[in-house]
């Protein structure tokens, strides 16, 4: 079933890309003809088929709970876009 | 000098008959003569590398170098080094210098190795071209008309041209290999978890890999060995011991079981690649290897489902680039919805876009069990595919890309074609086996055709022994292209 236009702009939406709808419905065509690439999985029958979410089976490590890294906000927040007193600053959100 | 071997450049380095200075100034002369015109590294900065140079060579004078100590290496832009500016290929991240190294990056640092600059790329290694670029596509160093192959198509063209001896890679769905096979290099994607992905910018998680490229198997060998390697800050990280992955270069291949599966023989494979391929199977059984068929009967599905694991992944990875913390931020704004969303529609281009759009869609409520969960059905009937192939044979060997090079911008307004490129490559990804693609002739326009030789899980040293084998007895590895030549 085709993309409609609505879905493509809820996806970006949900993306937080802007999207104006003049790209909207040349990024359409090209995900339709994506999807259609990617239907060819639904001819094949894979009931009972174990997913295969990564490419070996590892069970995540854990480590001892203690400190393993050092102080390194400034260093780090020195490449920020904007920043005041060791926080990054964003556009008001509460009022 | 351009030409040699990392093991010659190592020996002649020992034994002082040239210094990692000068070394390191003749690659990067070679760069300034070259990159305008291939447009292979967004980053060069000589006095870092020379720094780095001088240091080796203080290492080599008190002996206490490693073999890759002096040896300048280029490196995809995708791994983050300290102090360098990091881009992976796009407008967000134009502004990123990195705070720390990438596991990699510290390995070959630990080495002695020079960082020679930070080489070009498909935005966020998405794409078979190296054209999707916001710093401009990779020119192909056999024909600037075409493309390099992608996403690490700036680190084959360096090597190609003879910009460095050598190269890092990364590769999600063919990236390392595919660019290798239309540059005319050699390129190893190991196994799954076998480089830590530590401050290597992510793409698709399950299925990104770190890598060499080089001119030689015996160089990518060499490489290897100071890439892989366990990492407790990657979760996936696998814990081995470390294996000398050039040991196994000079076994004969007598016995050797290549499998060779007719579904990458079939249609959309070009006859130029085909005949070579073909050429190159042929050699290796006069060598004493022995042809086996065997069947990769779900290879077709592969693409589908590659495209559907990888943007999911990718949606997800690419959510922290929201003009907060690093990368760029949008100018104008209202408040901050508004801001996450300018700041990702102008710093990301139309292909990286495109795939979190598909991921976002593929990953939502109602959609997750017809795409997600079913292409991850998909990806466990390719690894089956491949452990009963492997019960038959020791390496499955086709051709790397249906094609030799395409000319630039010939795939760019459609995707789907653009896609169809990794046909071969992407099923060793989505099951985490090792690959390599060496050059095994030239096709259509004189452009190079690569040789994509899979092994099983862990068997890199194998996979290398049978390129080394083959690169005794052929010299396709060793042309350049004539219009670059010094």
């Amino acid at each position: 079933m085709p993309l409609t236009l609505k879905e493509v702009l809820d996806i970006a939406a949900l993306a937080r890309i802007g999207i104006g709808e003049a790209e909207a419905q040349a990024v359409q065509a090209d995900l339709n003809n994506i999807f259609e690439l990617i239907g060819q999985m639904q001819r094949v029958d894979t009931e009972g088929v174990e997913p295969m979410s990564h490419a070996q089976d590892l069970a995540l490590r854990l480590r001892e709970d203690k400190v393993s890294e050092t102080d390194q906000r400034e260093l780090f927040q020195s490449i920020a876009p904007q920043k005041e007193a060791g926080l990054y600053l964003v556009p008001k959100v509460i009022e | 000098m351009l030409n040699a071997s990392l093991k010659d450049l190592s020996s002649g380095l020992a034994q002082k008959k040239i210094s990692s200075l000068e070394l390191t100034k003749l690659f990067l002369g070679r760069i300034r003569a070259l990159n305008d015109k291939l447009n292979a590294f967004i980053t060069v900065d000589e006095e870092k590398s020379l720094a780095q140079a001088r240091a080796a060579d203080g290492r080599i004078a008190k002996r206490a170098s490693q073999p890759l100590t002096g040896i300048p290496v280029a490196h995809k832009d995708i791994f983050v080094a300290r102090d360098w500016l990091t881009t992976c290929g796009s407008k967000i991240l134009s502004n990123f210098v990195g705070p720390y190294d990438a596991h990699v990056i510290a390995r070959f640092n630990d080495a002695g190795a020079v960082i020679l600059g930070k080489t070009n790329m498909d935005e966020f290694a998405m794409g078979s071209s190296s054209e999707s670029s916001f710093y401009g596509p990779v020119k192909n160093a056999w024909s600037t008309d075409c493309v390099p192959g992608g996403s690490s198509g700036g680190s084959a063209a360096a090597v190609a041209a003879r910009m460095a001896p050598a190269a890092t890679g990364t590769d999600t769905g063919g990236s390392i290999r595919q660019p290798a096979a239309l540059s005319g290099v050699s390129g190893l994607k190991p196994t799954y978890g076998l480089v830590s992905r530590y401050g290597m910018i992510a793409f698709a998680s399950s299925l990104d890999q770190g890598g060499p490229l080089a001119k030689s198997a015996e160089d990518l060998a060499l490489l290897l060995n100071a890439m892989a390697g366990f990492d407790p800050r990657d979760s996936t990280s696998v814990e081995r011991e470390a294996e000398d992955y050039a040991r196994d270069l000079n076994k004969p291949l007598a016995g050797l079981r290549v499998g060779v599966p007719k579904e990458h023989f079939g249609e959309g494979l070009s006859a130029d690649v085909g005949k070579a391929v073909e050429a190159a199977l042929a050699k290796l059984e006069k060598l004493g290897a022995r042809r086996v068929p065997v069947d990769l009967p779900n290879s077709g599905l592969s693409v589908p489902a590659y495209y559907v694991i990888a943007p999911a992944e990718a949606s997800s990875n690419l959510s922290r680039f929201d003009g907060v913390r690093y990368g760029y931020r949008a100018k104008n704004y209202r408040d901050l919805g508004d801001m996450y969303r300018k700041t990702r529609a102008e710093g990301f281009g139309a292909e990286v876009r495109r795939r979190i759009l598909i991921g976002t869609y593929v990953l939502s409520h109602g959609y997750y069990d017809a795409y997600y969960l079913k292409a991850q059905k998909i990806r466990r009937l390719i690894a089956q595919d491949f452990v009963e192939a492997f019960e038959r044979c020791d390496v499955v060997i086709g051709p790397t890309s249906p094609t030799v090079a395409f000319r630039i911008g010939a795939k760019t307004s459609d995707p789907v074609q653009m896609y169809l490129n990794d046909i071969y490559t992407i099923p060793a990804n989505l099951a985490g086996l090792p690959a390599a693609s060496i050059p095994c002739g030239f096709g259509v326009g004189g452009l190079p055709v690569g040789l994509h030789i899979v092994g099983n899980y862990f068997s890199e040293a194998k996979i290398l022994n049978v390129a080394h084998q083959y690169q005794r007895e052929t010299d396709w590895h060793t042309r350049e292209p004539a219009g670059l030549k010094q």
